[in-house]
């Protein structure tokens, strides 16, 4: 969800309390350590991040407990609910539905895991060489992020679909990212604006310092709260754009499956063969609600204002 | 100020124009509305199938960007989006299909806004108490449910309603019932078609605006003018609902239209799973159809959704902040 | 009845709970009283307790904040009242005056809507019209011009001084009978500054109330208060009278502040008297004296208990009260503030660096003008703002030009012209006699190691995420030195700059403001500079810290022989360091000279002007000076201004006949030497105002 990124617009910027007793106290502890302080008091962090690293570990061994394979059809239990033998159950020719769950949640995970990052390290270094460099390369810049930011990136990966549908399912990982970054790099962009006004940064320009140099010493690593949320926050878009593509058949093809295509699957039965629709939901809200946990946590860390009220 | 608004609009529309030609060229590229004949039984004769592509305008022996050109000047200068793979006009289609989609994605938006922005401020003003963690984690968890699986999930919850009071009293199947007759049954059908695809997309658009709501709320509730006003002797909650709801009010314009583009993608999708026939199911469909003036045609209607968002989303910002206004 | 007093506060402590830290205790236990009528002020610094406290009073803490001891208003207890019964009292009996004016007003309402809703929520009968009227009343009181059209404007179309004077407006709009304001000066230049207190001093004899003035500033007490409380760590540790407090301080932290804060009256001829080290956390406080750390007259006795605030003096009108165990042998004179905090010795002259005087930076006719553009749809050139018109100052090896004026008037963009070594708008600027505009890219990056910037604010001039050896070693890195020549150099300029060098592998958040300060001298330095640009660099630092960076930059300067462009809005850190004096208003120089002379006899009304406002922490001095005040914010710098640029705010024109006025309108006047300065003023020669109680003759007392 690209659009949360939103809520972090306003740069994180240490606010000055007039209580300067408690602000001298909190400045006292480097930034990243208090970040952590304040993440690891909360529940949520530790709920987002146990869901996720249970969901990973399960679909990497999951399949190895079960006495099926991938693609193996059970002929002799075709659409039969969950039981000993099929704890999800199968669907009509007798796929196992543990198997497939756990199969096209890896799938999910990849995209998800390296698509998200890979939008956020897009944004920052367009966001921040726009951001600081300025002139008529930012004017560009700025024009492009908005003549893509008219069309829902649903919209366009649809529009490529037919080309994505030859390639196999490794190239979502990279066209996903490709069209979600552009709201992160206005975040970025406006961060540089103000870093760039900043004395440190000034001070090595003033030094010699080459621009490149700058921009990768002094701009992104200070932002890089910013892009660790979004990296987050990333990793939910790439995975909901996956699966609303492979949902209405536009994603993953058969024969590989993903989370989207079991849950499309399952659909026109959900009333009558219930497990079929149930288990993939549950897996794939179990993991975007995972990662919207950890992602909160993160930006209620890095947001020193957020849970101060003077009352 | 009207000039600037003015000049945001038609840079809007510039940008419209821009992706719409974009678009066209992108599905000139990858669909290919050939293959739509090639599987007919008999197979009609290559100079046929060449024919009436060139009628529709989508031959892909002609150039590409000869067609997006003549397509362009079409739009331009005509009003013309030229004619779907069956021979309806694409601009008559969108006329009917976008007064079905409308009614879904206004009713569901301004009826999420409304209630996103009311428990925002609850939840601010409540921090930490149980009603606020509820609300904040309900609505993570509606976040978390793609839409069309929340249409889905609710189809299913009225599939047992109906079961248990057992007539139909909820209908979710397409937009109206066939052959209903008289003002009010018509007007209850409908309404009653509307009901589960409007209680989808407003949770969803709801749960994404109580958040960014709250955490407006809460930047402007450790403000010092709500410090000010309490000094001057207004008392703690009235402070906070006089000074701190309108101006946390202003960031919302911004998110408005940000948030939009995703209110229409969902939409979208729940017209097709309550085979609505709006403008999702042309989109969507027409990809498969590889049929390239309809695609375009419903890229240019988001793309207008988007620029009509963006464009109340300014005049919003600049109703409601002072500062910006020049 | 009539004589208890209007506000007590009773053994009054505040804490603030943190989840997962330890309780930070920020006022500890502190009784005064406020008298009707009476102006009292509480001095101290950051992280005191002193705005902690105040808003204590008025019931305005955070729910994470415990509330122990009494406050009394006429008798009756505040603490055990709730928000409703509270807010009839506040706006309408207490009101209060915040610090920042930008963000304590509403962005969206009008400033007269705000007024009027003071005045609606304690009468809730009033008409709009009266309201209307009695808003319009109020803006006159505080000086607002045009009151009826400037009611219909919002907050962020005034400057800061006139958003302050709102704000004042609206604290009075009830006849309170007590006003406390919490540093109501800081955020404004010292001419605002001096505007503003005039204001809170009328205010307060329209309303007769008790005013509560709350600030760091031991200057800005002295003209104004009749009694003062000085607090530290969250403690009273002395109050008295205005004339007790600061002429004849008995606590060493009160002394300390005197002798460690620039003051116009001694600066330039006595070195500044550092205290060392920082106030303690309060969260965490040692069993002693929480200022015997930093106390150069400590003994055994003060580490193991906390002093109490006792009387000393006897108890006539005459009382004082002062929380230290040496009072009593200060009282008596046994023990006297020279013994305590003795001024340090200068650079002694045979380890002084010896220089020729050669011309370091020579800047001529310099200008930047910024187009000013309008138009939406096509955007056109209409005019131009001219940040810096025309200056011309040169600077010598081992000499200190002070650049001074308002905020506004083009020094930051002066001094960034000169940083950016690339050829000027116009005008011409050499280094070491090379013209930058002849630079090449390799010649410039050469160039660059001559000239260094230290900025104002510690916390934004260095890279958080980067540690010591880095920051300081990043001049050194650009031009390829080598890793152990970087770490060598590192440790010898933190040992110059006074920090041990032991600490150069730790991150910017472990040092304090001060120490930060250090570090980006320290990476000045790293180049051997000739000259360094100074932008503001003691004004973010609290009082107690400013005097050691002002006396290391003192010492370098005599030791290494380096130049400084000093720019600064505090006049009273001018005087303490600079040679020669530059005075800047809207892009051009008014008055160049040497400091002595400038300081001692100001020339240029604006000079004068500047040099009235600046408080001194004297109330003798205070009470019998002449002021020279200014009318009004500095104007819009897109406006056009015929002939004088400063004739619209000048003391001396509104004092001119007409025909002599009609020359300042006509003709813009340029700088001529005028008694050993230079002078950009028609009348210098003939200029009646004189300035008192800066003069440079007068005996400094101790």
């Amino acid at each position: 969800m690209a659009l949360t990124n939103l809520e972090i617009l306003e740069e994180p910027e240490p606010s000055a309390a007039p209580l300067s007793s408690s602000a001298k106290n909190a400045g006292s502890a480097s930034r990243g350590k208090l970040i952590w302080l304040r993440l690891r008091s909360t529940a949520r962090f530790w709920i987002g991040s146990i869901i996720v690293l249970l969901l990973i570990l399960w679909a990497i061994f999951g399949p190895a407990f079960s006495n099926f394979g991938a693609g193996d059809t059970d002929l002799l239990n075709t659409g039969v609910g969950p039981s000993g033998a099929h704890w999800f159950g199968t669907d009509g020719i007798g796929h196992d539905l543990y198997v497939e769950t756990a199969l096209g949640l890896r799938i999910s995970l990849v995209i998800g895991l390296v698509g998200g990052p890979l939008g956020t390290v897009i944004a920052a270094i367009v966001g921040a060489f726009a951001g600081y460099i300025g002139g008529v390369f930012d004017k560009v810049v700025s024009w492009f992020i908005d003549l893509m930011l008219v069309l829902p990136s649903f919209f366009i990966l649809l529009l490529i679909s037919p080309a994505l549908k030859k390639l196999s399912w490794v190239a979502l990982v990279f066209f996903i990212p490709a069209f979600g970054w552009m709201i992160m790099a206005q975040v970025v962009r406006s961060s540089t604006r103000s870093l760039t006004d900043r004395d440190f940064v000034k001070a090595a320009r003033f030094m010699g310092v080459k621009t490149g140099t700058i921009i990768f010493r002094h701009i992104i690593p200070n932002v890089a709260s910013l892009l660790i949320i979004d990296a987050t926050l990333g990793v939910v878009y790439a995975i909901s754009s996956e699966t609303a593509l492979s949902y209405f058949g536009y994603g993953i093809q058969a024969p590989q499956i993903s989370l989207g295509t079991l849950i499309a699957d399952g659909t026109p039965g959900a009333t009558t063969q219930a497990w079929l629709f149930l288990f993939p939901t549950i897996a794939l809200v179990l993991l975007l609600f995972a990662v919207g946990l950890v992602g909160d946590a993160l930006r209620d860390a890095v947001d020193p204002t957020s849970g101060v009220t003077r009352d | 100020m009207s000039l600037f608004l003015l000049r945001r609009f038609v840079n809007y529309v510039i940008l419209t124009l821009v992706a719409t030609t974009f678009s066209y060229i992108l599905a000139s590229i990858f669909e290919n509305p050939a293959a739509r004949y090639l599987g007919k039984n008999p197979r009609p004769s290559n100079e046929t199938i060449a024919r009436t592509l060139d009628r529709y305008g989508t031959n892909p022996n002609t150039p590409v960007l000869e067609r997006t050109w003549h397509w362009f000047t079409q739009l331009v200068f005509h009003g013309n989006l030229g004619q779907e793979y069956d021979g309806t006009s694409v601009v008559h289609d969108m006329i009917v299909r976008s007064g079905v989609s409308l009614q879904l994605l206004l009713i569901g938006s301004i009826l999420g806004a409304l209630l996103g922005v009311a428990l925002g401020v609850w939840g601010a003003v409540r921090q930490y108490k149980a009603s606020d963690q509820t609300v904040t984690y309900l609505s993570y968890l509606i976040l978390s449910i793609p839409v069309y699986v929340l249409g889905v999930l609710l189809m299913i919850v009225a599939t047992k309603f109906n079961d248990v009071i057992g007539t139909n009293a909820i209908v979710f199947t397409g937009q109206y019932t066939p052959g209903t007759s008289g003002f009010w049954s018509i007007l209850l059908d409908r309404l009653s078609h509307l009901l589960l695809p409007t209680i989808a997309l407003m949770l969803t658009s709801a749960a994404s605006y109580s958040r960014y709501q709250r955490n407006a709320m809460l930047d402007v509730l450790s403000a010092d003018y709500i410090r000010t006003a309490r000094s001057k002797g207004r008392p703690r909650n009235a402070a906070m609902i006089r000074h701190g709801v309108r101006v946390a009010l202003i960031p919302m314009s911004t998110f408005f239209a940000y948030s939009f583009g995703l209110l229409v993608a969902g939409s979208i999708f729940l017209e097709k799973i309550f085979t609505w026939h709006g403008m999702g199911e042309l989109a969507l469909n027409s990809v498969n159809q590889n049929d390239i003036n309809a695609t375009t045609g419903s890229i240019l209607y988001v793309a207008i959704l988007i620029l009509i968002s963006s464009t109340l989303s300014q005049i919003l910002y600049a109703a409601l902040d002072p500062r910006v206004r020049i | 009845m009539t004589e208890s007093p209007l506000l007590e506060v009773d053994n009054l402590s505040v804490e603030f709970l943190q989840r997962g830290a330890a309780t930070v205790n920020a006022v500890r236990g502190i009784s005064y009283h406020v008298n009707r009528g009476e102006f009292l002020g509480i001095v101290g610094e950051s992280g005191s307790g002193k705005s902690v406290s105040s808003m204590a009073v008025m019931g305005l803490l955070p729910s994470t904040a415990r509330v122990t001891g009494d406050i009394r208003y006429r008798g009756e207890s505040l603490l055990e009242r709730d928000d409703k019964t509270l807010s009839k009292l506040r706006g309408k009996e207490i009101s209060m005056v915040f610090q920042d004016p930008l963000s304590a007003l509403t962005p969206v309402y009008t400033v007269g809507n705000q007024i009027t809703e003071a005045l609606k929520l304690h009468d809730s009968g009033l008409s709009d019209k009266a309201a209307d009227a009695r808003v319009i009343e109020l803006l006159t009181t505080v000086g607002i011009p045009a009151p009826e059209r400037r009611a219909k404007a919002f907050p962020h179309e005034f400057s800061g001084g006139m958003r302050q004077r709102v704000m004042i407006a609206m604290a009075i709009a009830n006849d309170p009978d007590l006003i406390i304001a919490d540093e109501p000066t800081t955020a404004l230049d010292v001419t605002i500054q001096a505007q503003i207190l005039e204001v809170l001093q009328k205010a307060k004899e329209v309303t007769g109330a008790a005013v509560v003035l709350i600030t760091h500033d031991l200057g800005v007490v002295a003209g104004n208060v009749d009694r003062v409380a000085v607090m530290y760590a969250g403690r009273l540790v002395e109050t008295g009278t205005v004339e007790q407090v600061l002429t004849a301080p008995r606590m060493p932290y009160t002394m300390g502040l005197l002798r460690s804060v620039p003051n116009m009256q001694t600066a330039g001829r006595s070195r500044l008297v550092p205290m060392e080290g920082r106030p303690p956390s309060l969260a965490a406080l040692p069993p002693g004296c929480p200022f015997e750390p930093r106390c150069p007259a400590s003994i055994d006795a003060c580490s193991t208990a906390e002093p109490p605030l006792v009387q000393i003096g006897g108890t006539g009108p005459g009382s004082r009260e002062v929380a230290c165990i040496r009072a009593d042998e200060f009282e008596r004179g046994t023990l006297g503030i020279a013994d305590v905090f003795p001024h340090p010795e200068p650079v002694p002259p045979e380890e002084q660096a010896q220089v020729k005087g050669a011309t370091v930076l020579q800047v001529t006719d310099l200008k930047r003008h910024f187009p000013l553009t309008k138009g939406v749809v096509f955007r056109k050139t209409i005019g131009s703002v001219k940040a810096v018109d025309g200056i011309t100052f040169d600077i010598e090896e081992k000499q200190v030009l002070g650049l001074v004026g308002e905020s506004g008037c083009g020094k930051s963009t002066t001094i960034l012209e000169i940083l950016e070594l690339a050829r000027p708008q116009s005008g011409s600027i050499e280094l070491n006699g090379v013209d930058v505009a002849s630079l090449n890219s390799s010649a410039r990056l050469k160039l660059r190691g001559d000239v260094q910037v230290v900025f104002q604010d510690p916390m934004a001039a260095i890279d958080p995420r980067l540690s010591i050896e880095d920051i300081v070693s990043e001049p050194l890195t650009v031009r390829g030195a080598s890793r152990s020549e970087r770490s060598a150099k590192v440790r010898e300029l933190l040992e110059t700059v006074g920090l041990d060098p032991a600490m150069s592998g730790r991150y910017p958040h472990q040092f304090s403001g001060g120490q930060r300060q250090r570090i980006g001298i320290a990476r000045a330095l790293a180049t051997d500079p000739k000259l360094l640009i100074l932008d503001e660099p003691v004004s973010a630092l609290d009082v107690s810290i400013q005097a050691g960076v002002i006396n290391l930059l003192q010492d370098l300067k005599d030791s290494r022989g380096l130049s400084y462009l000093f720019v600064a809005h505090d006049l009273a850190v001018v005087r303490q360091i600079a040679d020669v004096v530059a005075v800047m208003y809207l892009g051009r120089i008014v008055e160049l000279g040497e400091a002595d002379n400038v300081f001692s006899h100001p020339q240029h009304p604006y000079t004068q002007a500047l040099l009235s406002a600046v408080p001194i922490p004297d109330p003798r001095v205070e009470r019998t000076r002449q002021r020279v005040l200014l009318d009004g914010d500095l104007p819009s710098p897109t406006q056009e201004i015929p002939g004088c640029n400063f004739h619209g705010r000048c003391p001396l024109f509104k004092i001119l006949d007409a025909a002599h006025q009609e020359r300042c309108i006509q003709t813009d006047p340029s700088l001529r030497s005028v008694h050993n300065s230079s002078v950009a003023c028609h009348f210098a020669e003939e200029n009646p105002l004189r300035v008192t109680g800066v003069d440079i003759t007068e005996k400094e007392k101790s």
